[in-house]
């Protein structure tokens, strides 16, 4: 690294200027990360948080918006119950309302899940899920005005829901908060018998609806259930807990754009890379010659110059690095924005590894550097 | 005027004598392929003993500098036979010349050809790091060529002279038997000139080192033991320098 760093001081306007696109590149990565993950946390959260393994579906659900297309009955939550490999089963309502609370307007996606099944969200605050009117809304919803005791009024139908506890951590769906409901009262909603005001046990008992939107399924621990044979007995369709992701409105598109952008990013940044060492590579192109005259080993250069690309990459992309943790503090906390360790040091790792790659390329033309061409009065 | 001499009537007796810093034997370099093919080295036969100073003149394209390839290891001759400090060095790979290079073949080359990121103390001490010494203090060899108070200025900050200078301490670090010089004068004055390749014979005969000096500059020949002059890729034995 003799070389390398006394170069690098020299010719500090040009590394600058091509550290300042690497940080660019960097800052981009991370940001796009760090939305990336966001939006993910917006749109699939509230699944991601249900201790399932799997869904089942009404057979012939499309993928796109399983959740609110399905329709599945006691015969079929019935069959999951009893088939082999499944410690758990319980049924799952998943719709969309929309409300006012204390004044304000608010969307939120119901999740009716029985008080006593697996399904029933663990609380930061308040309480857990009893009563036929109260509902568990995720931590995210205080954002919105809500808070422990708040009345949730929905649209059209009147009905009034209160608030007795706040999940533990971020609980969304295709970016909707979610408000656990008692799975009676959510059908009681999904019937269209609901009466204005708060809903009674008296209401729910009388709901003669049956259905509820999938089969929230838990393997049994070590187990790998054949979800194809039960979904054949059961007349379902299955979906693991990652695959039912895509079944969140919106989910697929915004993680594959956002996923394209970041590829895109990689490959620009190892193009760029590439493209200034192999500028670098041929201006110095005489320098090496005489070094390799002097008796400088192709492997001496090769090691000097990738350390060299090694050093420029790691200290401007941590610089990149660092404005982007810093602009994502600054971020406000209604952005879908969150910046978590694993996917920044991917992105650092990537970022590095693939601009490294790139200059390898280019500093390989070292090797074919002629020494003879030493000679001469080229300087 | 001798042509090729063969290498008995150049050199005195090798009986206990130490081996020659230079040897070649009826070396033939052809550059190019087929009908484009030039005979750059023609039956060339040279030996240069240890603490000989030799220099090479002759028109442009005469092969002086096919001449110094040649001997430095950076063309393979096509056939004859160069050896450098008693080893045969004609069959040698890239990488196996360029590990002899650093430790037995000195370069002079024009106007130094110095590395612009480094000063002239660090261009010292790379030589020294690439044959394996990291604690080289490049002062008294610095010293030696009148550069020590030049030791951080790099090389957009020397005259053409000092270049060379830093340049003659760069070939001289890791002690080499065989020093060969490119046009050391070509971009200096006539006083420079004088002086640089004063300084080289000066450094040679202290290190006991041998050169072999290609030039066009007739004026700086006083300072060399033979003189040699290359014509269309022989070599003829010109004159001797008392």
């Amino acid at each position: 690294m003799f070389l390398a760093l006394r170069e690098l001081s020299f010719a500090r306007g040009r590394f600058a200027l091509m550290g300042a696109v690497i940080s660019l590149i960097a800052l981009l990565v991370v940001l796009l990360s760090g939305l990336a993950v966001g939006l993910t946390n917006d749109g699939v959260s509230g699944l991601r948080s249900m201790p399932a393994t799997s869904f089942a579906f009404s057979k012939g659900t499309i993928t796109d918006n399983a959740f609110s297309r399905s329709l599945v009955d006691p015969q079929e939550l019935a069959a999951w119950k009893d088939a082999p490999g499944i410690a758990s089963a319980a049924p799952l309502g998943v719709s969309s309302v929309h409300g006012t609370a204390n004044g304000q307007q608010i969307d939120l996606t119901l999740f009716g899940v029985e008080p006593s099944s697996f399904l029933s969200p663990a609380v930061s605050r308040g309480e857990r899920l009893s009563g036929p009117a109260g509902i568990v809304v995720s931590e995210t919803a205080r954002a919105k005005g809500l808070e422990l005791g708040s009345t949730v009024t929905l649209d059209r139908i009147g009905v009034e829901l209160t608030v007795v506890g706040f999940t533990k951590g971020q609980a969304t769906f295709g970016h909707v908060n979610v408000a656990y409901v008692p799975l009676a009262t959510w059908r009681l909603i999904a019937s269209g018998t609901a009466k204005p005001g708060p809903p009674t046990q008296a209401h729910v008992d009388a709901v003669a609806y049956r259905y509820a939107s999938a089969v929230a399924v838990q393997a049994a621990a070590g187990a790998a259930p054949d979800l194809a044979a039960i979904d054949a007995r059961a007349g379902t369709v299955s979906m693991t807990k990652a695959q039912a992701f895509n079944a969140s409105p919106g989910y697929q598109p915004e993680t594959l754009t956002l996923t394209m952008i970041q590829v895109f990013l990689y490959a620009i940044s190892s193009l760029v890379v590439g493209a200034f060492f192999t500028v670098w590579t041929i201006q110095r192109k005489h320098e090496l010659a005489v070094l390799r005259a002097i008796g400088a080993s192709a492997g001496y250069l090769l090691r000097d110059g990738l350390a060299q690309a090694a050093i420029l990459l790691g200290a401007f992309t941590a610089l990149g690095v660092g404005a982007a943790v810093a602009l994502g503090a600054l971020m406000p906390s209604t952005a879908p924005f969150s910046l978590e360790p694993a996917p920044v040091a991917v992105a650092t790792v990537l970022t590095i590894g693939l601009g490294l790659a790139g200059a390898a390329v280019a500093i390989l033309r070292i090797s074919r550097v002629d020494p003879l061409t030493a000679l001469g009065g080229n300087r | 005027m001798n042509v090729n001499p063969a290498p008995s009537t150049l050199a005195q007796s090798t009986r206990a004598q130490p081996a020659p810093a230079l040897d070649l034997t009826d070396v033939v370099l052809d550059l190019g392929d087929g009908e484009a093919s030039v005979r750059a080295l023609d039956s060339v036969s040279l030996r240069i003993e240890p603490g000989e100073f030799a220099a090479v003149v002759g028109p442009s394209g005469s092969g002086k500098s096919s001449l110094l390839a040649v001997a430095g290891l950076l063309s393979a001759p096509t056939s004859g036979s160069v050896r450098v400090h008693g080893t045969e060095v004609s069959g040698l790979g890239p990488g196996a010349a360029a590990r002899f290079r650093l430790e037995n073949i000195g370069f002079v080359f024009q106007s130094g050809n110095l590395i612009p990121a480094l000063t002239a103390a660090d261009q010292l001490r790379l030589a020294a790091r690439l044959a394996g010494n990291r604690r080289l203090d490049p002062e008294p060899l610095l010293r030696a060529v009148g550069m020590e108070r030049r030791a951080g200025h790099r090389p957009e900050q020397l005259s053409g002279g000092e270049r060379q200078r830093v340049g003659i301490a760069r070939a001289l670090v890791n002690r080499p038997p065989l020093l060969l010089v490119d046009e050391p004068t070509a971009a200096l004055d006539r006083r420079r000139s004088a002086e640089v390749v004063g300084l080289l014979a000066e450094q040679a005969a202290r290190f006991g080192v041998a050169v072999l000096m290609v030039t066009h500059d007739h004026d700086v020949l006083g300072h060399c033991d033979r003189i040699l002059e290359m014509v269309d890729g022989r070599l003829a034995e010109a004159a001797a320098v008392a």
